[in-house]
């Protein structure tokens, strides 16, 4: 076993399903210990991907390694050694909180259930409700307990795939403080998310879309290397202004952030060319600025669909 | 808008009815059994189901051949009521034929059957009927007695005439076999073991298979360690144990309660139950690989319930449905096992006498084994 750097090690990775292809061609590197986000819209790959990273999908082409695994052939030592969370809540609802970590304790052939159990309760602070049924715990404590199932067997790498969705903001808090507390103790921990706020929570990013791997590095890099320039408006009558710029030369996208406008495109002159008329209505003020995780990511998102669309039409 | 949309509108109630018809064919399995349960209910009740069976095999044991014998089983076959084969057999092969189930009645007739005719003394021709399934038997042995008075009318003439009294010429003596009280009990009961197998192991198999994918648990079970195989082992065991449990619990109920004999081997009649779970269990995972959720699991189940308890012969004479009811009959495994524990318990049958109902069982299985085994296995890809 390679015991490297890497946590997941893929190269030019696909996936398809009859003639529809998934994954392609992904190559993208975890680091141990870090918190990765994989980013993406929906139906890019994301969890096709994830599932093939831990041995439940086998890839058409490519290869990849899970902790130093071969994913194809080695699924069995990662499924031992990485901890699954799905999409959606994977536990038992009709057997309660006990009873389900004590199954998946067992599943993975843990010495000591009991004890582990125990523990993992405690850590939850679900003592008192263990005989409750997991069905009946609200989408925040369906998450803590479907991570502390992840954990029971001491995995060294977690992959979650959207493990927030439907979760209310403070649950989510506790629940990326936990990630952080893991990764501080040489967890690798890679997390798909839609949420930007979370984005900006992880070590490094990786943004997927058409099943190809669009850009990874850590958040601040991403935003340098970026092409995009923005523009940050604010005042009155920014509606308007949003619609008049929509499908203006060189202006790739308007985007409302609360009260302020965020203009941006490309290539700087002809964005600059595009807004110089409005730049001089006194009601508002423009500012150049850092342009937001999310607006790289709609920008990447759309440059996808021109190389996707692009292609075919080839 | 006026008062009456408030409280019933056409516009919004033709939306649903639309709705609903969009949705219905969309959903094509409910749709089809929509479609499909009248039409097999209406061709089965309609055309399969004859309460009247005619056209029962039978064999003749003659150890003696006479114009008279001849007459008689001509006469006989005349009736409808007999399909009786025209060689005629030891006694030994008919009565082998009888447990098989191969024929439903053996006439014998005696070595002296002639002589004590002419003589006038009281003559007799022995019938024996596979009188498992009552229902099946009932009317034809009714017919045929009523008829055995008229049988030699014409054979009876000059010096013999003074033969034709008022009573029969003969008497025709007959023998309810395995069955002597013609109890429906004991035809129902041997029955409703396989019945409530195939209802109980291919639905709580396929139901606990398909609810684990439409909840999402079964991609959770699968990224942990277990194997495929003991998923599927370890799920279905359990509906095993229970399913042996309530045979044990019916087979009692029909020593007990209901007094129907048990001649044969209980330990063959285990075995015989376990190979018809196994096959049942693989139904079962056939419907789980094909069903996307549990509603349609529970609909395919029906749709294999529903011919199976109808055409088994459980519910109707088997020999009083039309050919190609029979035929679709044959290839349900509920068909054989219920011949087998009819077989053992009631006939004491043994292993050479259930052989052409076991193997019929077995290749069901390896067939369905194939088909949802091999689909088991992708879908988890």
């Amino acid at each position: 076993m390679n015991d490297g750097a890497l946590a997941i090690d893929l190269r030019g990775l696909t996936k398809r399903f009859g003639a529809r292809t998934v994954v392609d061609a992904l190559s993208m590197q975890v680091r141990r210990g870090e918190v990765f986000g994989f980013l993406g819209p929906n139906g890019s790959g994301k969890t096709t991907s994830i599932r093939m990273m831990c041995g439940l999908l086998t890839a058409d082409g490519g290869e990849g390694h899970t902790l130093g695994w071969d994913i194809r052939r080695e699924a069995a030592q990662i499924k031992r050694e990485v901890g699954y969370m799905t999409q959606r809540f994977g536990l038992y609802e009709d057997l309660s909180i006990r009873e389900n970590l004590a199954f998946v304790a067992s599943i993975y052939g843990m010495d000591r259930t009991r004890q582990r159990v125990d523990t993992a309760l405690e850590r939850l602070g679900l003592q008192s409700r263990q005989h409750q049924l997991a069905g009946s715990l609200s989408g925040g404590w369906k998450q803590r307990l479907t991570l502390a199932a992840c954990m029971l067997h001491e995995p060294r790498l977690l992959l979650l795939d959207e493990p927030t969705a439907g979760v209310d903001p403070k649950a989510r808090r506790d629940f990326w403080e936990e990630i952080h507390r893991l990764a501080s103790q040489g967890i690798t921990v890679l997390v798909s998310t839609h949420y930007m706020d979370e984005a900006e929570r992880c070590h490094r990013l990786g943004y997927i879309a058409y099943g190809r791997l669009m850009a990874c590095g850590t958040p601040q890099e991403l935003v340098e290397r970026s092409a995009l320039h923005t523009w940050q408006v604010g005042g009155e009558g920014i509606t308007a202004l949003a619609e008049a710029l929509q499908g203006a030369p060189g202006v790739e996208m308007v985007t409302h952030f609360g009260n302020s406008l965020h203009v941006s495109g490309s290539d700087a002159a002809a964005l600059e060319a595009a807004t110089a008329a409005h730049r001089a209505d006194p009601r508002q003020h423009w500012q150049l600025t850092r342009p937001a995780l999310e607006d790289l990511f709609i920008h990447l998102m759309g440059q996808a669909h021109d190389n996707f669309t692009g292609n075919r039409a080839s | 808008m006026n008062a009456l949309n408030r409280y019933f509108s056409l516009h919004r109630l033709l939306a649903i009815i639309v709705k609903e018809f969009i949705q219905m064919r969309r959903d094509k399995l409910t749709f089809a059994m929509m479609v499909g349960i009248p039409l097999l209910q209406l061709t089965l009740f309609g055309y399969a189901i004859n309460s009247d069976p005619k056209h029962l095999p039978a064999v003749v044991v003659a150890h003696e051949q006479s114009e008279f014998t001849r007459s008689i089983v001509a006469a006989l076959r005349n009736t409808d009521y007999l399909d009786i084969r025209s060689a005629t057999v030891s006694e030994r092969d008919a009565s082998e034929m009888l447990a098989r189930g191969e024929v439903q009645f053996v006439l014998t007739i005696p070595p002296d059957f002639s002589r004590r005719l002419i003589r006038g003394e009281r003559a007799q021709l022995l019938l024996e009927a596979d009188a498992t399934d009552p229902s099946a038997t009932g009317n034809a042995i009714a017919a045929l007695q009523q008829i055995s008075g008229s049988l030699l009318r014409h054979d009876l003439r000059g010096p013999l005439a003074a033969r034709q009294t008022a009573e029969a010429p003969f008497e025709l003596v007959i023998h309810r076999r395995y069955n002597p009280d013609a109890l429906a009990s004991y035809n129902v009961i041997p029955g409703l073991v396989g019945v409530i197998l195939t209802m109980t192991m291919i639905m709580s198999t396929a139901l606990g298979l398909t609810r684990e994918v439409e909840r999402g648990t079964m991609e959770n079970l699968l990224a942990t360690p277990v194997r495929p195989l003991e998923v599927m082992i370890g799920k279905i065991m359990p509906y095993v144990i229970v399913g042996l449990v309530s045979m044990a619990f019916v087979l009692t109920a029909a020593r007990w309660l209901f007094h129907v004999p048990f001649i044969g081997s209980l330990p063959l009649l285990c075995a015989v139950i376990l190979l018809f779970i196994a096959a049942n269990l693989v139904v079962g995972i056939t419907v789980s690989s094909l069903a996307r959720n549990q509603m349609q699991a529970l609909q395919m189940t029906f749709f294999f319930f529903l011919p199976s308890i109808l055409l088994s012969g459980f519910m109707f004479p088997f020999r009083g449905m039309p050919v190609w009811a029979q035929w679709i009959g044959e290839a349900l495994p509920l068909t054989h096992f219920m011949r087998i524990t009819r077989g053992v318990m009631l006939k004491g049958n043994g292993l050479a006498e259930i052989w052409p109902d076991l193997w019929p069982l077995l290749l069901f299985m390896l067939v369905m084994m194939a088909l949802g085994l091999g689909r088991f296995r992708r879908t988890l890809d």
